[in-house]
């Protein structure tokens, strides 16, 4: 029995024009993704794309899983193919359905005939196979209110499809439409989900982290990591580059006021986010701010790293709560990561007494009092290190 | 004196790789995966190791899988852990009466706290019946135990057809396999079978004694047996026992691939039946379709201990049953309906990669011999 995927698009079907290139990613972002997993064909046709195995003994449920996680797709079925004729369908429909059928007692069979070439109605290919399937299951009954499952069948180009049932895709647009762009990433538990979120957009994303070794660990290194292995699961290859930080966040300590300074250490890193990603080819930032989070995180302190920079930042966190954002953070799979306690580069040297509506002007005379601004950063993002998650 | 060993259901010879990891753990890599320096994130990098390895085997993600002790911690963990998170739900539980010791003295412990547990029994072939499945889950039921592979006779149980018989009969319960004796013979995968918890060991494989795992589903709460720090997501605290579990690891990678094993110690058992055949007295209590690593027989009228002691002293290695019941009368043969006679002379051989068909031979001869020599029980 040779099973297949069958993909219904999402937003992409309101393009206008440039429809195509949006189709042509989607098709690229689907095949790189399942390369993964085993050999595939994927084709689009009549605005439904058919993921198709080379191989009869390939996992599908993992590729069931890998799909859901494509952006772009609103919804998808797992279907199996019968060629197109009543008898191969009755047959390969028992056989499908054997297993599921174990789990429920009422059914209904719904058919749509895309192929208008196929010799019955759709009324009547309900009707003969909901007949055969009763004949077949004996135990089994029919409610056409209230089915337990509804079987469908499509009679389209190539083939007939059955399946039991469409599930929702990850919906957005496909990663890489929206170009590129470069997300803060410290290890908690919001940038994830501002990756995830911008991802959705279409946007290819580039990962900075701030590592500040000894006050920092390895672990906490490798936590950034897996948390973006979890998110690229949504959003494809993550090119992650550690930025060394030590000298930057000590230097901050030794020449600024303690109320500062984690407003000036935020400064610091938008100035060094903005030259990696002109680097990387990036035209915006993204970070996981949530707007009166933390100190740092009020409207007068985001006036002030702004200013920092002279790129757009995305924050599509901004207007979310906590507990939306946690769970989000679980439905991606990156919270219990998140949750591991070790010091990031936002904790080390967090001031008792921040200042939650800092000036920028004397932010900036503050930041001044550090002589040797700018070859700090220079030496900074010289020295990255480079990680393709 | 050559040493022929045919009771790799019992234990395995750990094999050299695992061996040598196990020495380097102990020796060189010795941190403490909690430790925070880098010692211990070494520690820790080989103990994740594993656990992906692991989660591979059993088609899983690597956060279902929790290090145990070996298989009769994993049992008791899934048994009572679920038992206690559900006993709000409902006071039914379901297992077989040829479970293993782990489940049946676990179980035992259940009913004495006040749940009602049901003991299915086999049907002839040693395989727990659908039917009965059907008829006995129920929106009371909390837990069904069911072992994948019998340690005694083999019998492959269809354990794919029980999440299904769960749902539909409107069940809470939560289902765990004991796969102890399928776990590295036969593909195991967790979701496919919808199972919510799954027990395996390293000494069955291969590996060192002393570690195992249990795969508990996202989302499945399970009460732990013990208290202590965070390790294993504090359903297992306590330092891992990281020379074995990296010893499981490393026997887990020498696995040969497992259909051309199969196909190898399927035509051992076939050779071993038809040799068997020949020997008077003797019938087979593992039927056809049964795991071909174990063949359970009975040589009618010689007790099993008295040839267990005839080939030993051969340098024969087998089993009378299950070596954790030390020689009681096998209770999974007396379950399946065999009488006194054969279960009194019942004998279990079980192969791993490391038997030959000479092994095969020198049994019969050996039993051949016993046959003609020994004296009949009356």
């Amino acid at each position: 029995m040779k099973e297949i995927i069958l993909i219904k698009l999402g937003e992409i079907v309101l393009k206008g024009l440039n429809r195509k290139s949006f189709e042509d990613t989607l098709l690229r972002n689907l095949r790189y993704r399942l390369s993964k997993i085993g050999e595939f064909t994927v084709r689009c046709s009549q605005s439904t794309i058919t993921v198709t195995p080379a191989y009869e003994d390939t996992d599908m449920d993992e590729a069931v899983e890998c799909v859901s996680r494509v952006f772009g797709i609103a919804t998808f079925s797992r279907a199996c193919v019968a060629e197109k004729d009543m008898e191969s369908i009755k047959e390969t429909a028992v056989q499908y359905l054997e297993d599921v059928f174990d789990r429920v007692s009422t059914f209904k069979v719904e058919a749509k005939r895309s192929d208008k070439k196929f010799p019955y109605k759709s009324p009547e290919i309900c009707n003969e196979l909901g007949g055969w399937l009763l004949e077949k299951f004996p135990e089994m009954t029919v409610d056409v209110h209230n089915p337990d499952i509804t079987v469908t069948v499509e009679i389209r180009d190539y083939a007939a499809y059955i399946h039991t049932g469409v599930m929702k895709g990850a919906g957005g647009i496909p990663v890489g439409t929206g170009g590129k762009a470069c997300v803060l990433i410290s290890g908690g538990i919001d940038s994830p989900v501002a990756s995830y979120m911008m991802a959705k957009r279409g946007l290819e994303l580039t990962a900075v982290h701030f590592a500040s070794p000894p006050y920092t660990s390895q672990r906490a290194e490798e936590k950034v990591e897996e948390l973006l292995r979890r998110v690229s699961r949504y959003s494809g290859k993550i090119k992650m580059i550690t930025v060394p930080f030590t000298k930057i966040q000590e230097k901050i300590r030794e020449c600024c006021r303690e109320e500062y300074f984690t407003i000036i250490m935020r400064r610091f890193m938008m100035e060094i986010s903005e030259k990696i990603a002109r680097q990387n080819g990036c035209q915006a930032l993204i970070t996981g701010e949530s707007l009166g989070q933390v100190a740092s995180q009020t409207l007068s302190a985001m006036v002030c790293t702004d200013s920092a920079c002279n790129m757009p930042v995305f924050r599509p966190l901004i207007g979310m709560d906590k507990d939306e954002i946690v769970l989000l953070s679980r439905k991606i799979d990156t919270f219990d990561i998140s949750i591991q306690p070790y010091e990031d580069c936002c904790t080390v040297f967090t001031p008792k007494h921040p200042r939650t509506k800092p000036v920028s002007q004397n932010v900036i005379s503050e930041q001044n009092r550090i002589e040797d601004a700018e070859q700090l950063v220079k030496e900074a993002v010289e020295n990255v290190k480079i990680t393709i998650i | 004196m050559r040493e022929i060993y045919l009771d790799n259901s019992a234990t395995t010879k750990t094999c050299a790789k695992a061996a040598e990891k196990a020495l380097e753990i102990m020796t060189e890599k010795y941190g403490n995966p909690s430790s925070l320096h880098s010692k211990g994130l070494e520690a820790q990098h080989e103990l994740e190791k594993v656990r992906k390895l692991c989660a591979d085997m059993l088609s899983a993600e690597k956060e279902e899988i929790y290090f145990t002790s070996g298989g009769t911690e994993g049992n008791n963990t899934a048994v009572f852990g679920a038992a206690s998170a559900m006993k709000r739900r409902g006071n039914k539980i379901v297992t077989s009466s040829i479970e293993h010791s782990s489940i049946l003295e676990a179980m035992k412990q259940l009913e004495k706290e006040g749940f009602e547990v049901v003991y299915l029994s086999p049907k002839a072939n040693g395989k727990i019946d659908i039917e009965d499945l059907k008829n006995t889950i129920d929106r009371h039921t909390i837990l069904v135990s069911i072992m994948a592979v019998n340690n005694e006779i083999g019998s492959v149980n269809p354990v794919e057809k029980i999440k299904n018989i769960i749902e539909k009969n409107h069940s809470p319960a939560l289902f765990h396999i004991d796969a102890v004796q399928m776990f590295g013979k036969m593909p195991i995968k967790a979701k496919k079978l919808g199972a919510d918890m799954i027990t395996a060991s390293s000494h069955k494989i291969h590996g060192p004694k002393g570690a195992g795992l249990l795969y508990i589903k996202k989302g499945t709460r399970v009460i732990p047996l013990h208290y202590g720090g965070e390790q294993e997501k504090k359903i297992r605290p306590g330092t891992e026992c990281l020379p074995a579990l990296c010893g499981m690891g490393a026997a887990i990678e020498e696995l040969p691939d497992m259909s051309e094993e199969w196909e190898i110690i399927s035509s051992l058992n076939k050779y071993c039946r038809s040799q068997l055949m020949q020997i008077e007295n003797i019938c087979i209590n593992s039927s056809e379709d049964c795991l071909p690593y174990i063949l359970n027989f009975s040589v009618k009228g010689i007790r099993s201990e008295t040839m267990l002691h005839f080939l030993a002293d051969k340098g024969i290695y087998v089993s009378s049953g299950s070596a954790c019941a030390k020689g009681k009368k096998s209770h999974v043969l007396t379950a399946m309906g065999f009488d006194n006679v054969v279960a009194d002379s019942a004998l279990r051989v079980s192969f791993s990669r490391y038997n030959s068909y000479e092994d095969v031979d020198e049994l019969v001869n050996a039993l051949t011999k016993a046959n003609n020599t020994l004296a009949r029980i009356k």
